[in-house]
């Protein structure tokens, strides 16, 4: 379904990676590894079309992401650095007029569902800005559990997140790909998920063979 | 489509609400530079009602350049206008409801302010209609040109400044037929034709400017 043919990235004058090829069918999760700067989140920038690749292509059913355009992002659903979401605005505002500008339905009360899963049930009416950065983790997180799309893009969602977070992480994961999703995931942190097929793929710029996980 | 645009307007302005800092900053900016003239010039009411006009839209123009800046740049440090660019919409829409939103928080206070501010200058009751008319004309565009200018200096260092350079240029239109229609109206040649092509700059800036907006913010997101 998720196909990357050929992919080049070029920083200024520095190539971060070139000719990476993979293809992710329904139920399968990628996990990119690589050092630091080795071109993981600029690899994931590429495969949601916000950075074009200098060369090489990525399909998604069997098309050009290019020309879905729209049709791609409506099952995109792209989780980066940053949390995206409003230090003055409370987290159950954040969720209902993020899903608002992604047009995803989203009545308040599956927002408190979402809100209570992520485990910041109580914390619902307070700005964000008093909340600690795990917690706001948790208030981006909490898109992954109400919207149902078929590509979920993320970078580093550990960051920051505590112990039962990272479990809770790992298992939505596992219920999307059970659920027949596609998952392309950088960490560094080895990535417990119960599911059948779990691709690797190593960016290196200097091409050493990747040390075992 | 609407849906979105409505979602958009109503999240700026709920922004703007909790934030009411920088709305009454740019407002202050406006009434204090507007007031600063009077006192500078000396008290003489011919004098000051020929420079009302070009001082009330020059000030409005320094007011607007102060909240441009913030027009973007706050989606773009806190990853919503990532988001935004991968909704399932065009992201030109998105840029007419900022743009729409930021008149609503930045140009329509200055439009309510000027006529209060125009009484400082002696302005005769109809000078003081067609000022008040005119900016609520001319602002629009000032919006949405300076959208094009926020995208363009998106996540530059000292962008406030490159933005002055870029949009100040871009708005002497705006400037020389939003003032020109007070000054007609005040020499008795009627302020229609003035106000006519202030109208079309704005339907044009406001409904034009946002296609160059989001190929720029595009950019900026590479």
């Amino acid at each position: 379904m998720l196909e990357a043919s050929n992919l080049e990235c070029l920083r200024g004058e520095r190539r971060l990676f070139s000719g990476v090829d993979f293809r992710l069918d329904s139920g399968e999760m990628l996990s990119l590894q690589g050092k630091n700067g080795s071109g993981k989140t600029s690899l994931l920038r590429m495969l949601c079309g916000l950075t074009p690749p200098a060369n090489g292509e990525v399909r998604w059913r069997d098309q050009s992401i290019t020309t879905l355009g729209d049709e791609f992002h409506r099952e995109l659903c792209y989780l980066g650095h940053h949390n995206a979401i409003k230090e003055e605005l409370t987290p159950l505002e954040n969720i209902v007029s993020s899903a608002r500008l992604a047009q995803e339905k989203l009545d308040e009360q599956a927002a408190l569902e979402a809100l209570a899963c992520v485990g910041l049930l109580g914390r619902e009416e307070l700005a964000c800005r008093y909340l600690s950065q795990g917690q706001k983790r948790r208030v981006a997180l909490a898109r992954l559990v109400h919207e149902k799309r078929a590509l979920w893009i993320l970078d580093e969602p550990y960051v920051a997140l505590d112990a039962s977070a990272v479990e809770l992480v790992a298992t939505l994961v596992g219920e999307h790909l059970r659920r027949g999703g596609l998952a392309v995931i950088t960490t560094h942190q080895p990535v417990r998920v119960s599911a059948e097929r779990v691709r690797e793929l190593w960016l290196d710029t200097d091409d050493a063979a990747p040390a075992p996980f | 489509m609407l849906l979105l645009f409505r979602a958009v307007i109503g999240r700026d302005l709920r922004l703007a609400m909790r934030r009411q800092a920088d709305v009454v900053a740019a407002m202050f900016f406006f009434i204090i530079v507007v007031s600063l003239f009077p006192l500078g010039v000396g008290p003489e009411p011919d004098q000051l009602r020929k420079l009302a006009p070009g001082v009330l839209w020059v000030a409005a123009l320094l007011a607007t350049m102060l909240s441009l800046p913030r027009l973007f740049a706050d989606d773009y440090r806190d990853g919503t206008l990532e988001q935004l660019a991968l909704a399932p919409q065009p992201l030109g829409v998105v840029v007419l409801a900022k743009v729409v939103a930021h008149w609503l928080i930045a140009g329509l206070p200055l439009v309510m302010l000027a006529p209060v501010l125009g009484i400082q200058f002696d302005l005769s009751n109809d000078a003081l209609a067609v000022l008040t008319l005119s900016l609520l004309i001319g602002t629009p565009a000032l919006s949405g040109i300076g959208a094009i200018g926020a995208a363009l200096t998106l996540g530059v260092r000292g962008g406030g400044v490159l933005l002055s350079l870029l949009i100040l240029p871009l708005y002497i239109p705006v400037l020389i037929f939003g003032a020109g229609a007070v000054d007609a109206t005040v020499t008795g040649l009627g302020p229609q034709a003035h106000l006519s092509l202030l109208g079309a700059l704005t339907l044009g800036g406001v409904f034009f400017a946002p296609w160059p907006t989001a190929a720029a913010l595009r950019v900026a997101l590479e």
